[in-house]
């Protein structure tokens, strides 16, 4: 099995976000593995251990990005590829992402791709089904269980809560949904090993892409901070009151019931 | 400039979603007068077109076929885009909803077209639109545009209130025959698991229990109020975690972002991956017996006590309020 698993360094979940300059800072902030993606990762390395194979993680990025790559072979990917786009490019939309990655990929017979189903940064979970549509493969999303059969494939799929059971095949890509599995931290000798293990890194240029078809969509106007909400209400006396008084606000003041 | 507009009208168990109203409402500010058409894919949906035309549609076009009954991105997209081949908008709009997430990159990349997921708000009209969406599951937001080419957005349930409802309204409904082939994927069956019924990202009410519900059960109460006020189930991740209830009632920046009227949040302390995904509620409520839960710092209104004393005393209140209403 030929498995790419698609994954985004992203702000840790407990970094609070600061503007300046109308740009997000991201000095000393701490970074991460979008989350999303760490299922993505954890189910590729459970499929090849299961099916034999090798799991590619591909990133597109700066240098920083090559420690989130380190991690996921620490976890057990084989080989890892960073598109390093810092010299060659300002900005980055989800069409030019994924106008790279498939460029990247569409010589590179995948059975199998994996991503998150969003990324917890930007979060329009477009990257993946785009990806498989340049690619002309099937896509499924949000995907909680994943079985593979030769080429068939039965997926549980999220859908607002509910789960829709699937039958399809491969080559196919698939998004990782929260429940899918339990990602690994990385062991010690897993970490060892990764220093070891090989990542490629790639320009534009070696991809053949110009810096006209990859020329944004979106441009963005504006990044600014939800306004400050103002400390509430704690209510006081007897809990029987309390009460009382909470639905008659939500009722009168709050007409929210 | 006046644009014409195409709306994808959403249909669950056999009505239409709230949110291909709210859909119209955004699509009649980008049209800035244009026309509005409402798409309908399906089989066996068309009576439902005048119900988006009393919303604000100008028009419906449907396509019908029996490989429609299950939503699946081949399908839908080849009726969609034979949709699109014959009205050829300059916008469109789709609900940010399970449907919409799945489908709407697909039709981007097949119109090698932008496009702006999420949107919670519009600023402006016409080609001056400006679209406001979270980043960071709402930690902050950002205001963006569509360069050139086919203005195409998803907006997110419950933010962008739908037009007033006026059945005297009529349009023309037409429909197109499309041949749906080489479906890759097949629907064996749908797991109904949201209890209420309600889906989370849309309900007006999200009754949400973070780690102090304390077990499976701890939830009960947490539904029936949930069901009273014909709103949702949510958790906080300290809740799944602990497999007290499924991931899909996970709240927060993994997981998912709700923007409910009402939200209340019962034993949860409040992490800043929480907050995130709910702090944009138009009201919060939260019960906590640690006064110095993080939560409180975002609650409009606060009681400092044992949920399970609070929520069967709310409940009560509830349909005493009912019954005098």
């Amino acid at each position: 099995m030929n498995i790419y698993v698609l994954v985004k360094r992203t702000f840790d979940t407990e970094e609070k976000i600061v503007i300046a300059n109308g740009k997000i800072q991201d000095d000393g902030a701490e970074f991460i593995i979008n989350p999303y993606d760490e299922y993505a990762i954890e189910e590729a390395i459970q499929v090849r251990d299961a099916k034999g194979g090798k799991v590619t993680v591909v990133t597109i990025g700066g240098e920083d990005a090559e420690k989130q790559l380190r991690t996921a072979l620490a976890m057990g990917a084989d080989e890892a590829v960073l598109i390093n786009t810092e010299d060659d490019l300002d900005e980055l939309d989800q069409y030019s992402t994924a106008y790279i990655l498939a460029e990247y990929l569409k010589d590179k017979e995948a059975d199998l791709i994996l991503a998150g189903n969003v990324a917890i940064d930007g979060g329009t979970g477009q990257v993946g089904p785009r990806v498989a549509d340049l690619l002309g493969i099937n896509y499924v999303t949000t995907i909680t269980k994943l079985e593979i059969d030769g080429t068939n494939v039965k997926i549980v799929r999220d859908i607002e809560g509910d789960s829709e059971i699937i039958e399809t095949s491969l080559p196919l890509l698939v998004t990782a949904q929260q429940g899918l599995n339990e990602p690994r931290y990385p062991s010690l000798p897993g970490i060892m090993k990764a220093k070891k293990k090989p990542l490629e890194e790639l320009e534009l240029d070696d991809l053949d892409i110009d810096e006209d078809d990859v020329e944004v969509k979106i441009e963005t106007v504006e990044i600014f901070l939800p306004a400050q909400k103002s400390a509430g209400r704690i209510l006081q006396g007897e809990l029987s009151d309390q009460v009382k008084e909470l639905v008659n606000l939500l009722h009168s003041e709050a007409k929210v019931v | 400039m006046a644009k014409k507009v195409l709306v994808l009208g959403e249909v669950r168990d056999g009505a239409l979603r709230n949110v291909s109203y709210e859909a119209i409402a955004a699509a009649k500010k980008i049209a800035d007068g244009g026309e509005i058409v409402g798409a309908l894919i399906g089989d066996g949906i068309s009576q439902l077109a005048n119900s988006l035309i009393a919303y604000g549609a100008d028009r419906v076009v449907t396509v019908e076929h029996p490989h429609l009954k299950s939503y699946t991105s081949d399908g839908f997209s080849q009726a969609l885009l034979a949709v699109l081949d014959q009205e050829n908008p300059q916008a469109i709009v789709f609900g940010h909803t399970s449907l919409g997430k799945d489908l709407s990159p697909k039709i981007a990349s097949r119109l090698q077209s932008g496009l702006i997921s999420d949107v919670t708000e519009i600023e402006g009209s016409g080609d001056s639109a400006l679209f406001i969406r979270p980043i960071y599951s709402g930690k902050a937001f950002e205001k963006v545009k569509i360069k050139d080419g086919v203005v195409f957005v998803t907006i997110r349930p419950n933010n962008i209130a739908p037009l007033e409802k006026d059945e005297s309204r009529s349009g023309d409904v037409s429909s197109i025959t499309v041949d749906i082939q080489n479906l890759r994927t097949i629907i064996k069956e749908v797991v109904r698991k949201a209890s209420t019924g309600v889906d989370l990202s849309e309900a007006k009410v999200v009754v949400a229990g973070g780690r102090g519900v304390k077990s499976e059960e701890g939830f009960e109460p947490l539904r029936e109020l949930a069901n009273l006020l014909g709103g949702a189930v949510g958790a906080s991740r300290g809740a799944c975690d602990a497999e007290y209830c499924d991931y899909s009632l996970q709240i927060g920046q993994t997981g998912k972002v709700v923007t409910p009227d009402l939200y209340i949040a019962a034993g949860i302390s409040g992490a800043i991956q929480h907050l995130a995904g709910m702090s944009n509620s138009k009201v919060i409520v939260a019960i906590n017996k640690d006064p110095e839960a993080n939560i409180f710092k975002v609650a409009d209104y606060g009681i400092v006590g044992d949920l399970f004393e609070v929520i069967p005393m709310l409940i009560q209140e509830f349909k005493a309020l009912k019954v005098n209403s």
